[in-house]
């Protein structure tokens, strides 16, 4: 192999580039991304970065002496297979032998009324960040909508910063994903700090001349808003892929070892990624936490260097967490694929709770609140695959 | 080589304890503990645990 080609200079793809030289590979490596800043951890932009406690600068990810063509502030727009090229936004056509996907998800954004108003945000990009922060510090009123993990550490943050808040879901609870029993204590959580919790409730414009003022909600009542973050999930970046070949679904179709269905040559790392994983019973899965992110992209770097049938797969189970106020939340494996979430330690002094999730008798998930030793264990746990399972 | 973890960081995620058990360790009360001195044979263990970690808390020194 002579070019690696890397799209996306997030986290993913900073470990895939790391690890194809830690692998040994001496050609040619080229990073393409489209944000102009270098790689960036993107945890901090909802909490640290946010609050005004870290600088823009002290996000960047080190990147040592990677010997590596950086193409930063340009956005790749096509892909051809078959003549192993790949398109750029300015013209340029960069040729690979190998090639890793890794262009991350972008906001899922809302295009109702309102929605150009000055004060509304999203929040994925370190300049997202930065223009937040600064909402916040004139604002008063944030409006928030979608309580998933976003919106909840936004919410946290913005508290502590003494905003009001009013957090507004469309489900019956927060943080869908980890069941009601949970999301239910998410709830009471932000409650508790003095957040304003609507659950079961949509908006249907935002309201204003140049800067919002409301939000107009699903039963025609107003809600006053200096600041508004739309906080309703990620998308995958993967328009740009269309016409390629590659199998597509929400994400880039894979295989177990992250190469794409359809191109050996080609791999794909991080939250655009859908591969098969032994805890969903072989099942595809998608998974936006910057553990997997990391773990993809490491896996992609050295299998690119290899043989097809000499690539590992990846099989750690997801990770991730969030802070929220004093209470870390940790979670492991696929709550949403558990029957229900099972509470099995709770101590309201201390915001402790521990909680596991089975799916045919089969651990797949534990979540923790303020137990980061006990999570380690189920992580322990849920990476051996299980003695007698199926699949 | 040295182990330094920046304890204003670190947020007990354990990511380096599942990297290398024996160098670090997560205490009941859930504060990370390790040892400073790590003998050089076990550079790439240490440089997948100062990768591993989130909160970018782990430093090497030779």
């Amino acid at each position: 192999m002579e070019r690696l080609v890397i799209v996306g200079a997030s986290l993913a793809g900073l470990r895939a580039a790391q690890a194809a030289r830690a692998g040994g590979y001496a050609g040619e490596l080229v990073l393409v991304g489209d944000e102009t800043h270098l790689p960036y951890t993107r945890p901090p932009l909802s909490k640290e970065l946010l609050a005004g406690g870290q600088t823009a600068d002290q996000c960047a990810l080190p990147h040592g002496t990677l010997d590596v063509r950086w193409r930063l502030g340009i956005a790749a727009t096509t892909l051809d297979c078959a003549g192993h090229r790949v398109g750029l936004a300015d013209g340029e056509v960069v040729e690979y032998d190998r090639l890793i996907l890794a262009t991350g998800c972008r906001a899922r954004d809302w295009r109702g009324p309102g929605r150009d108003l000055a004060g509304v945000h999203t929040l994925r990009h370190i300049d997202d960040s930065l223009a937040l922060r600064s909402a916040l510090q004139e604002g008063k009123r944030l409006v928030i909508v979608g309580a998933g993990f976003i919106g909840c550490e936004v919410a946290a943050t913005a508290r502590k910063r003494g905003l009001e808040v009013t957090l507004l879901e469309i489900a019956p609870h927060p943080l869908l994903p980890l069941g009601p029993e949970l999301g239910g204590r998410c709830a009471r959580l932000h409650e508790e700090n003095g957040v304003e919790v609507r659950c079961g409730t949509s908006i249907t414009a935002i309201l204003g001349t140049e800067r919002v003022s409301a939000v107009q909600l699903d039963d025609g009542s107003e809600l006053p808003a200096d600041v508004v973050l739309l906080a309703l999930g990620a998308q995958p970046n993967t328009e740009w892929l269309a016409g390629s070949g590659l199998e597509l679904n929400a994400g880039v179709v894979c295989d177990a070892t992250l190469t794409t269905t359809g191109d050996p040559d080609i791999l794909s790392a991080g939250d655009l990624t859908e591969w098969p994983h032994r805890l969903a019973g072989g099942a595809l899965v998608r998974v936006e936490h910057w553990t997997t992110a990391a773990e993809h992209g490491q896996l992609a770097g050295r299998n690119a260097l290899l043989d097809p049938a000499e690539r590992a797969p990846h099989e750690a189970p997801p990770y991730f967490w969030s802070d929220q106020y004093e209470t870390k939340i940790q979670s492991v494996g696929f709550p949403a694929l558990a029957a229900h979430m099972e509470i099995l330690e709770e101590e309201p002094e201390t915001g402790r709770l521990v909680a596991t999730g089975s799916r045919d008798g089969q651990l797949v998930a534990a979540v923790t609140f303020n137990a980061a030793k006990r999570l380690i264990a189920y992580r322990r746990e849920l990476a051996a695959p299980a003695v007698g399972a199926a699949g | 080589m040295k182990v330094h973890v920046d304890m204003n960081l670190c947020q007990s995620h354990g990511e380096c304890v599942l990297v290398a058990p024996d160098v670090f360790d997560l205490g009941d009360d859930d504060v990370l503990t390790w040892k400073e001195d790590v003998p050089e044979d076990r550079q790439a263990d240490m440089e997948a645990a100062v990768n591993a970690c989130p909160m970018m808390a782990i430093s090497l020194e030779d």
